[in-house]
């Protein structure tokens, strides 16, 4: 017999292919946050003077903030006491200078997640910075990344080695005060990529980083910069896995994004923190802000997310328009699972002039997953002719999930024009056993169904990744039909 | 092929199919008639292994295979192939992504390999000029905004490419002008051969005008009242369904 809406309900009981964990000795700091433990992590990763005071400034902050309760998730309050704040694998004095240094465990566990470290074996034509916890353990081709002037390396050696450029961006889309998370990212992040592309430069290969929780109890609060300067184009894409593990993870990120006259930055994320078991037991709290600022004329960036991952996602890639014709695009696949909530979204924020924003949202949710799209675009008074066309749609997978639509419109100039569009589907018993009739199981007719209801977001995917994005929907969808 | 023998079904709590018996050798063409509500389309549903239906007597077999234990995927990759009567849109899902995809799960399940990219090009190409359809549907999300004679046509297209050996169609003349009726009928009969076997459901002679019937029955009140050749459906054509009815009551 065919899927009822029982069985349906069944299929999503999926596995979690990156949940092993890394046997290591590391160096982690006890649970714990206070002034000193900032003081210790400026420390030991030897940063210049005017961190410790961005640090210390930033956790003064938090400690007056209060965690958000808007957003459409519930969780138990954590307990930040409870969190160690630094966890690096042990190695030698200042870190690995090549691969050979690196800890070969720390390689395989690379290996195994379809990442290999090693230049030969890569994808040519994709340079890695791999984040083991809290520390980039590896970047890959950057020799070659420097003679095209392109900097990539892990911001820690970034804040080392170019440290008036770190100071000069850094903080200056998402300042330390900006929410509850961010203080708390900008007080204690450990790691996390910085990246520079000089005037008139085209990256001359997609730029990556792969981000890997593995010791337990540890948050992972990792920075992201990038600097798309004059003229210059850039496609930097990040992916992130965790073990599985009974308790929930924290992972607090911000990245910023600064896009210079005429300059391009394409961001593509493939989240796939792991989510929880079937019941909702574990899971990592993905809670991140990721902004960009469009801060040149002409300039344009391009977010493309799919979220299959975390317990909790808490995410808002936005763009603030600031210079005139200067262009923002969101293109999100947002898909929950069991016991998984998302709330994401964007914001636009149409300052210049001529300024154009695209969103294009697609939801999936299926078990008891809850999935919320909140999205702002806002037009202030100087953005003459601003544009913002929204598309937002869900898909349903059984009928214990929900999906929520949560759009805000604030127009302060007249001769904008907003559009927003919307809508809520489901995958009905008719479609699948319609499927099923020409021959496909209904697991195969839910993932080509969700597959074909992304279909928009992925072209906006790297060819490589996109195909990545299709079968981790996939899997992601494992067992929810018959 | 197929035989049917003594079969209930229910809905729920409601009998709807109240014994039926058909024997489907193959090569043949059965029409089915029968007025609105009769079970014609349970009748299908039930053959192709939708939910929601209880079988509570008698039994299907296909050769020589207990079809009501089969998933109805496996059913369908067995060679039973059913032209919905009301065609689902699926959006995002382009028509050449779902006949590639179906066909290759049937032919995986016969322990061929997938089918080669450019040669399934060509076979589709060529069943879509035999039902005269423009390759721009193969492009289009399933059935999202066809027509209703469209529809109907893309399920024989299905059909044409899957080449399934038991072929159940649901009122498909239904909704089709004049000509695309020819077009379908002709379509149907250049798939006919002496291992593939019809079973149509229909209420009106001019499909058979096209396609000739080996037997017509009428089904009425969940039963099959009536079996006979070609003239069986002239005649109804000419008094009705009462004349059927009366007589089964009489
Ligand atoms: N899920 C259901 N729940 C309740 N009654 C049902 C259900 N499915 C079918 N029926 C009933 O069973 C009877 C037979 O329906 P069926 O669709 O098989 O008729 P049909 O012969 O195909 O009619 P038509 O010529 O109008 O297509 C009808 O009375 C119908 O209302
Ligand atoms: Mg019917």
């Amino acid at each position: 017999m065919s899927a009822s809406a029982k069985e349906i309900e069944q299929l999503i009981g999926k596995e979690y292919k990156q949940g092993f964990v890394t046997e290591l000795e590391a160096d982690t700091f006890p649970p714990g946050l206070d002034e000193g433990v900032i003081y210790k992590l400026w420390k030991i990763k030897n940063e210049p003077e005017f961190m410790l005071e961005y640090r210390l400034k930033a956790f003064r902050h938090w400690q007056t903030m209060k965690s958000p309760e808007w957003a459409f998730v519930k969780f138990e309050p954590i307990d930040y006491q409870a969190v160690s704040y630094y966890s690096a694998p042990k190695r030698k004095e200042d870190g690995p200078k090549s691969l050979d240094e690196i800890d070969p465990q720390i390689l395989e566990a690379y290996k195994k997640l379809g990442i290999p470290l090693d230049e030969q074996e890569r994808l040519a034509g994709v340079a890695v910075d791999a984040v083991f916890d809290s520390v980039s353990v590896a970047t890959t081709f950057k020799s070659k990344l420097k003679e095209a002037g392109v900097i990539f390396c892990p911001i820690s050696e970034a804040l080392r080695e170019y440290p008036e450029l770190v100071q000069q961006y850094l903080g200056s889309v998402v300042p330390t005060g900006d929410n509850f998370f961010a203080a708390l990212n900008s007080a204690v992040f450990t790691d996390g990529s910085f990246v520079y592309i000089p005037k008139g430069v085209r990256c001359p290969m997609e730029l990556s980083t792969y981000f890997r929780i593995n010791a337990a109890n540890t948050g992972q609060f990792e920075r992201t910069l990038i600097i798309a300067d004059e003229g210059s184009h850039v496609s930097y894409l990040e992916g992130c896995t965790a073990p599985m593990r009974d308790e929930n993870q924290l992972h607090a990120a911000v990245v910023e994004l600064i896009a210079l006259d005429n300059a391009e930055i394409k961001y593509s994320t493939v989240q796939n923190w792991y989510p929880g078991d079937k019941d909702g037991k574990g899971g990592i709290y993905n809670f991140v802000t990721k902004r960009a600022d469009c801060r040149g004329e002409n300039s344009k960036v391009s977010w493309t997310q799919v979220e299959t991952g975390s317990a909790i996602t808490w995410k808002y890639p936005s763009c603030v328009l600031t210079g005139n014709n200067s262009i923002g695009e969101f293109y999100s696949v947002a898909l929950t699972n069991n016991y998984q909530q998302a709330d994401t979204g964007t914001k636009m924020i149409h300052i210049g002039k001529n300024t154009r924003s695209t969103i294009i949202s697609k939801g999936i949710s299926a078990g008891h997953a809850q999935n919320t799209y909140r999205g702002l675009v806002k037009v202030l008074k100087g953005a003459e002719n601003a544009r913002n066309y929204t598309q937002c749609d869900s898909l349903l997978v059984g009928d214990k999930c929900g999906a929520h639509t949560f759009p805000y419109v604030e127009v302060k100039q007249p001769s904008a024009q907003v559009e927003h569009e919307a809508t809520t589907s489901k995958i009905s018993e008719d479609q699948l056993f319609f499927c099923q009739q020409r021959g496909l199981s209904a697991e195969d007719a839910v993932s080509m169904i969700v597959n074909g209801f992304c279909k928009e977001v992925f072209k906006e995917l790297p060819m490589e990744f996109a195909v990545e994005a299709q079968a981790l929907l996939g899997l992601s969808l494992e067992g929810s039909v018959g | 092929m197929l035989s049917i023998e003594n079969l209930h079904v229910s809905v729920g709590d409601k009998p709807i199919l109240k014994g039926i018996n058909l024997q489907v050798k193959p090569g043949e063409i059965h029409a089915i008639m029968g007025p609105n509500g009769s079970g014609k389309s349970t009748l299908s549903h039930v053959l192709s292994g939708k939910s929601g239906y209880t079988v509570t007597e008698g039994k299907i077999t296909y050769e020589s295979k207990d079809l009501t234990e089969m998933a109805p995927e496996i059913r369908a990759r067995e060679g039973v192939f059913l032209a919905f009567q009301y065609p689902v849109e699926i959006p995002g899902v382009s028509n050449i992504y779902l006949l590639k995809a179906a066909l290759n799960s049937i032919r995986k399940h016969q322990g061929l390999p997938e089918v080669d990219a450019m040669d399934f090009l060509t076979l589709i190409k060529e069943k879509v000029r035999l039902l005269e359809m423009d390759e721009k549907f193969l492009y289009r999300a399933v059935n999202e905004g066809f027509s209703g004679g469209e529809k109907k046509r893309n399920e024989i297209l299905q059909m044409a490419v899957l080449e399934p050996k038991l072929c159940i169609l649901d009122e498909t003349d239904s909704g089709l002008d004049i000509d695309a009726l020819k077009v379908v009928a002709e379509g149907v009969n250049s798939i006919r051969s002496p291992d593939r076997s019809f079973v149509m459901i229909t209420h009106y002679q001019r499909l058979l005008d096209y396609i000739k019937p080996d037997f017509v029955h009428v089904l009425a009140h969940g039963q099959i009242v009536k079996s006979g050749g070609p003239e069986l459906a002239l005649e109804l054509e000419d008094k009705g369904y009462s004349w059927v009815e009366d007589k089964k009551a009489a």
